[in-house]
């Protein structure tokens, strides 16, 4: 049976392979960039108020900082819970020309072990759960030397 | 400067996991500090709560849940919440009705009761919640974010986990001479490096247990202090309750991503630097000043960052006071010598109140054991998820 394949929040992340990226928004009047996306209103209290356009985020990052989940996070947070615990990577992404930290879970596969603060990463897509019907998609962080 | 307001009488209900209701811990912390401030009920003009979203519709009214446990007597309510900085808020709304002439005596009470195991989001998909969204998209516990600011500090200022854990080993000495503390144990360095990592690179002895909990304050005029026969109380001089600025450049919780600094410049000042300098304006003071320190300790590391962000040592240097021994009992500015949470636990809207009932005895000079001797200024910190600062300062 195949699965529809969704994103996990809606208008976050779109693309394939090379073309993957966040999404984000900019506010026409001051050039202000928000992630996650504000559709609404701009919140730099300095500017008058612009059209928030959606623009994607740069590819790649330098790491800001990281972390791992140890232990099983609670829900909403969807795991098999017949399964062992297998612990993942977080990682905070400074982007350099929007100026702001994002943060993301890292590929499967890299651990803490595997990163240091300042080094490249680059937002891939990835999954995050599935379920009867849907793959749940999201996006990931992978150090830019890596391959998988 | 604005004027200042009488600690009347502080109470708590000890911390640990007691399995009962928060409204019997804030109940009995009340009775306390009515009884610590020989004041009747009856005669309290306003009840503040500090809310706990976890204890069901009563816990978004605590200031009416808490006024009809004690016996409904007519008082004027409020509840308020702001994640950790709740208590706080409690204070600085009783503070704003004593000072408008409202009321003349409040009773501030906070308590909450935990569940095992992580906090977690509200019930529901909701994907316009910016706390739903991090447990579903990125599992991002509380835990997580203080292994960031961790390992930041490792990258940025040298720090190590020795370091981290030594927070833990003074804390806990602490914490192990205080009666209302849930963990009275003193814990060795040894014993935080052989604890689970939970969020590298943090341990479970680096970060702080959710708990059972509850704490209540008295505040009254001076004027109406002085009729009451209260010669010379502990008085709160400075409540800051600030919000960042635009842009926040530090990762806060519970959000995905920081503004963008792109357009705006980002203030000199952190967030939680700013949350101690406007406390430290309003009651005229410095950190030269302090005679101690209470700050939210949920992680070691977050300890030593607080360091930094109360001016107590440059930017960087929180690592070295610890190592000289300056922010230990005996030190030149003790931190935490109520075991903080570190050896209480988080009970949330409890937590900035028991902070400055810490201050009270310890300015009152009644904290026995862990008396910081001749403690005339004290300051009290903490920060609250979606943008609460907290800081109080108490004289005497």
């Amino acid at each position: 049976m195949s699965r529809t394949r969704t994103p996990v929040v809606t208008g976050w992340f779109a693309g394939e392979g090379d073309d993957f990226r966040l999404l984000g928004t900019r506010c026409s009047a001051c050039a202000s960039v928000f992630f996650p996306r504000e559709d609404a209103f701009c919140r730099n209290p300095g500017c008058s108020g612009g059209e928030l356009v959606e623009v994607p985020l740069s590819r790649r990052g330098r790491v800001w900082s990281y972390t791992d989940s140890r232990y099983r996070p609670p829900s909403p947070y969807v795991s098999d819970r017949e399964l062992e615990w297998q612990p993942y990577a977080l990682i905070a992404v400074e982007l350099a020309a929007e100026r702001l930290v994002v943060l993301g879970q890292a590929v499967p596969g890299v651990a803490v072990a595997d990163l240091t603060v300042g080094m490249e990463v680059e937002v891939v897509p990835g999954v995050l759960n599935e379920d009867a019907e849907t793959t749940w998609t999201t996006w990931h962080w992978r150090p830019t030397g890596v391959t998988v | 400067m604005t004027d200042e307001v009488a600690v009347l009488g502080a109470g708590m209900h000890p911390w640990g996991k007691w399995g009962r209701s928060f409204v019997e811990y804030g109940t009995v912390a009340a009775r306390a500090a009515l009884a610590d401030a020989g004041i009747d009920w009856r005669r309290v003009g306003s009840i503040v709560g500090a809310d706990t979203v976890r204890g069901g519709y009563p816990g978004y009214v605590a200031g009416a849940t808490f006024a009809k446990a004690l016996g409904w007597q007519g008082a004027r309510v409020a509840s308020v919440y702001a994640a950790c900085a709740s208590g706080a808020q409690a204070v600085s709304t009783a503070r704003a009705q004593i000072l408008s002439g409202l009321a003349d005596v409040v009773l501030v009470v906070g308590a909450d009761a935990a569940p095992k195991g992580f906090f977690r989001p509200a019930g529901g998909d909701r994907a316009d919640d910016p706390d739903w969204l991090r447990f579903r998209v990125l599992g991002a516990t509380n835990p997580t974010y203080f292994g960031l600011y961790a390992r930041r500090r490792m990258a940025v200022h040298g720090d190590t986990p020795e370091d981290f854990a030594q927070v833990k080993v003074k804390n806990a000495a602490m914490g192990a001479l205080n009666p209302n503390a849930r963990y009275r144990k003193r814990v060795t360095a040894e014993e935080v490096a052989s604890s689970a990592v939970v969020a590298d690179p943090l341990r479970l002895l680096d970060i702080c247990a959710t708990s059972d909990g509850g704490a209540a304050l008295v505040l009254s005029s001076m004027e109406f202090a002085r009729r009451h026969g209260a010669a010379d109380p502990v008085r709160i001089r400075a409540v800051s309750t600030v919000t960042p600025r635009y842009p926040s450049t530090v990762l806060d919780l519970p959000d995905i991503a920081t503004d963008s600094a792109v357009s705006v410049e980002p203030a000199d000042e952190t967030f939680r630097a700013s949350i101690a300098r406007a406390a430290y304006e309003e009651a005229g003071i410095g950190p030269r000043d302090l005679s101690l320190a209470e700050v939210y300790d949920l992680s070691t590391a977050l300890e030593l960052q607080w360091y930094e962000d109360l001016g107590l040592c440059g930017e960087g240097g929180g690592a070295k006071l610890l190592a000289e021994g300056a922010t230990a009992l005996g030190g030149r500015i003790p931190v935490n010598v109520s075991g903080g949470l570190s050896s209480f636990g988080e009970a949330v809207p409890a937590q900035a109140i028991a902070q400055v009932c810490e201050l009270t005895w310890q300015l009152r000079g009644t904290a026995g054991d862990r008396q910081v001797a001749g403690a005339r200024v004290g300051v009290c910190a903490n920060q609250g998820l979606f943008g609460h600062g907290s800081a109080v300062i108490a004289v005497r």
